[in-house]
């Protein structure tokens, strides 16, 4: 199997009930590396090195958030900035991350209907997620579909539970 | 070989030590108390491994006082000195005061002449410097109310045996047995003083207390530098001892009590930069002279005397505690201490001290005293003094807890021991802002420590608060440590860290213990004992201060702040590297030498990496030479610059 790191990023972890469903629900499956980003670095000192290592050893990476102003809570952007450097990342020599693939677990507060070009959202999420895709293709990592659980707010009981299922079956089977 | 009795009688002193100590503490007693018991077993009345030179080893000895009040000086500024007056001599002159005239009452009851009486009461007004002081320190009770007040009437009664020494001879009324003071005599300064009027003595002694201050100012200071300089440091030891035996000497000649001199002359050095070299070069040889001290106060006393007056003795010793007891009551109410407070503050100066051996044997010496009162006397405080340390532990275990602030009432008890998640022992400087802080965010903390006013203090804030000995598992158990989650312990003394982590563990090991270390060695130490965090005391505000600096410097804030953040969790992880090897200490040396250079390391590269690209994840050297060489990749990622 794949290994797969999953890059966490939740700033009130505490507080949430769909995040914490989901990463709770596929912490235990093998080959699978939770790295909670917002627990690890609480100063916003990320460890470069440290994370640089991880992802060299894992084939699959995740990045798995709830979608804030259209785009990742902060500390997952500095994770970003610092990790994926000049060298290492991309540009000259810089070919650590080629041939991986990575994909965004998205959660929304707003429902599907929403995220489209005529919904109140205006674009659909993978159109916001634009700058990631960048971001990973500059890297030479491929970009695949994002899984994006809408309407995570009402998200309860039997909703959560699939939603649950639909994230372990994809981290085992994969597209 | 001559010196061979005097070697013998040290290897007997010595192993007395060395065996007494750690069997008190094992019982959970004084160190002091070991050693009184240690010296009755080896003297003449026991054991007999030492006879009548036990006197001898006891004047000898007494220089360990000596250097206690040096060490003390030191540690008091003069400014502090000034602004402890008040309480020296209120506190202090009153008990002196008022102890002589009750024990002088006693006296006069039992039929002796008025003088006599009073030479007696002024005697026997002295507490045991050697004794309180060393008590309060392993009891942790010398920052409390207590501890501070006593520790002004000893001040104030050290400074007084200067009077007492002088007015001594006024009150002679037998023939002169001459010779026989402690001091040897036999010092042609001494003699010829004794030949001058009472005013040429009084003047002298005026000279040497301004000579003392001055010689402190410009010469000793000068002196000190210069010694410093060749970094030889046993010259520096021969230096620091030349220092508090000269002034002993010179004091001594002078009939003055080489005690307040050598007092002086640190409260001089207190400013000065050598102060600590001093304290740590003194230090242990004051703790060999004190032991040996107690051991020969035990020795010393005749016990054949004392069951040939058993009533008399007994009698003399129990109404000097309760007199000088009940003085110290009243003064610890006027001075507005809480009810512990005053029990302590009364209890523990109860007994005679040192300088009343010195006075009696001039008493004696100088036609006062006739030579059975004497004898008495002396034998009277000797057991006193060896009692003194009972009287503590009776007064820690049966007496505090009874009338004592410690826990108000049975229901306050158990609504204390509710839920409060978080037990934090020790709330000084350090303890206050972890309360503080918790608190803030109304997380419950349960509060113990051993300063009762402090305590009093933090329940009319409304948190809860325990008075007491942190380390008894009694006290933890109705503090709720059964059902809190975590200890944080931020006591002073590492001896003390030790006992609560050892009482913790044992009884309840569901908490999680975390401990504020106060110096390197003691990180060490605790984090090689597992504990779940270990901080050191000035960890934190040491790089923040640091940081700080680096912004004045013109640094951007975020990468003082940056650079501060990796330093620290650096200094982490090099102080959990090294733990296991602090001991031994060439490798402890060589880590310690490599831990250094890693960090060093550490910031060359940055330095390096700065150059070479990216070190701090922002800089951009590297891609805009490449970007100006035409790479294509180099544009994109990090377009700003």
């Amino acid at each position: 199997m794949e290994r797969t790191l999953i890059v966490f990023c939740h700033p009130a972890l505490e507080k949430s009930r769909t995040n914490r469903a989901l990463i709770e629900g596929v912490a235990d499956l093998d080959g699978v590396t939770v790295s909670d980003l917002y627990e690890r670095y609480p100063d916003f000192l990320i460890d470069v090195k440290r994370e640089q290592d991880q992802l060299v050893e894992h084939e699959r990476i995740v990045w798995q958030f709830p979608l804030f102003w259209y785009s990742t809570p902060s500390l997952m952007k500095e994770w970003m900035d610092v990790v994926f450097q000049y060298g290492w990342a991309y540009g000259r020599g810089g070919n650590a991350l080629a041939g991986k693939r990575v994909k965004a677990v998205v959660t929304t507060g707003a429902d599907a209907g929403s995220y489209t070009a005529e919904g109140f959202n205006g674009h659909t999420v993978r159109d916001l997620l634009l700058p990631l895709e960048r971001s990973a293709r500059m890297c030479g990592m491929e970009f695949a579909e994002p899984l994006v659980f809408y309407d995570a707010l009402k998200l309860d009981g039997g909703g959560l539970a699939r939603a649950v299922a639909d994230y372990r079956k994809w981290l085992k089977e994969g597209d | 070989m001559a010196n061979e009795s005097m070697f013998v009688s040290a290897f007997i002193y010595l192993v007395a030590a060395v065996v007494s100590v750690p069997v008190a503490k094992r019982l959970g007693l004084s160190s002091v108390l070991g050693y009184l018991v240690a010296g009755m077993l080896i003297g003449p009345f026991a054991l007999r491994l030492v006879g009548e030179e036990g006197q001898a080893v006891m004047h000898f000895s007494e220089f360990g006082v000596v250097m206690m009040l040096f060490l003390i000086g030191l540690e008091l500024r003069p400014s502090m000195l000034w602004r402890m007056r008040l309480p020296i001599i209120g506190l202090g002159g009153s008990q002196v005061v008022l102890t002589t005239l009750a024990v002088t009452g006693g006296a006069l009851a039992i039929g002796l002449g008025w003088q006599m009486a009073l030479a007696v009461g002024l005697i026997l007004a002295l507490s045991s410097t050697a004794i309180v002081m060393q008590s309060l320190q392993e009891k942790g009770l010398g920052g409390t109310e207590a501890g501070r007040s006593a520790f002004s009437v000893l001040l104030f009664q050290d400074i007084a045996v200067i009077p007492i020494l002088a007015a001594l001879p006024l009150l002679a009324t037998l023939p002169a047995a001459g010779g026989g003071g402690h001091d040897g005599g036999g010092n042609v300064l001494s003699d010829w003083l004794s030949h001058q009027p009472g005013w040429m003595n009084t003047l002298m002694v005026l000279g040497a207390v301004v000579g003392i201050i001055f010689a402190g100012r410009f010469v000793l200071q000068p002196l000190l530098a210069l010694v410093a300089g060749t970094r030889v440091r046993e010259a520096f030891v021969a230096l620091a001892l030349v220092l508090v035996i000269g002034i002993a000497l010179l004091m001594n000649s002078l009939g003055v009590s080489a005690a307040l001199g050598t007092f002086l002359a640190g409260v001089v050095l207190a400013d000065s930069p050598y102060r600590h070299e001093l304290e740590s070069d003194i230090e242990p040889f004051k703790g060999i002279l004190l032991g040996v001290f107690f051991i020969s106060v035990g020795a010393s006393i005749d016990f054949s005397l004392v069951a040939g007056n058993p009533w008399l003795v007994a009698g003399i010793v129990a109404g000097l505690f309760v007199a000088k007891a009940l003085v110290l009551f009243v003064l610890g109410s006027f001075a507005g201490q809480g009810l512990d407070q005053r029990l302590i503050f009364s209890l523990y100066l109860a007994q005679g001290g040192e300088f009343g051996f010195v006075l009696l044997g001039m008493a004696l010496s100088g036609g006062v005293l006739d030579e059975r009162t004497c004898q008495v006397l002396v034998a009277s405080v000797a057991l006193s003094m060896a009692l003194t340390p009972l009287v503590m532990l009776a007064e820690e275990k049966l007496v505090r807890p009874r009338f004592g602030t410690r826990v108000a009432g049975e229901r306050e008890a158990d609504e204390m021991a509710e839920d409060a998640p978080v037990i934090l022992a020790g709330v000084g400087r350090f303890g206050n802002f972890v309360a503080r802080m918790l608190r803030s965010q109304g997380v419950e903390v349960t509060v113990i420590d051993n300063d009762s006013e402090h305590i009093e203090f933090l329940r009319r804030l409304g948190i809860k608060a325990f008075y007491g000995d942190a380390n008894r598992h009694d006290l933890l158990e109705a503090a709720g440590a059964a059902k809190a989650s975590v200890l944080i312990c931020t006591l002073g003394g590492e001896e003390q860290v030790a006992r609560l982590i050892s009482t913790a563990r044992k009884h309840f090991p569901q908490l999680k213990i975390m401990v504020r270390a106060v110096s390197r060695n003691h990180e060490y130490e605790l984090v090689e004992e597992g504990l779940d965090f270990v901080i050191h005391q000035n960890a934190g505000s040491a790089i923040q201060m640091a940081e700080a600096a680096l912004r004045e410097l013109g640094w951007r804030a975020h990468r003082a702040s940056r650079a501060a953040k990796t330093f620290a969790r650096h200094d982490h992880a090099a102080t959990r590297a090294l733990a296991g090897d602090h001991r031994d200490e060439t490798t402890y040396i060589k880590r310690v030498r490599q831990s250094l250079s890693e960090l060093e390391e550490l910031f060359e590269q940055d330095a390096k990496r700065r150059e070479r690209e990216s070190a701090t994840p922002w800089d951009a050297i590297q891609l805009r030479k490449d970007s100006a060489a035409g790479y294509p990749d180099a544009g994109g990622a990090k377009d700003g610059d």
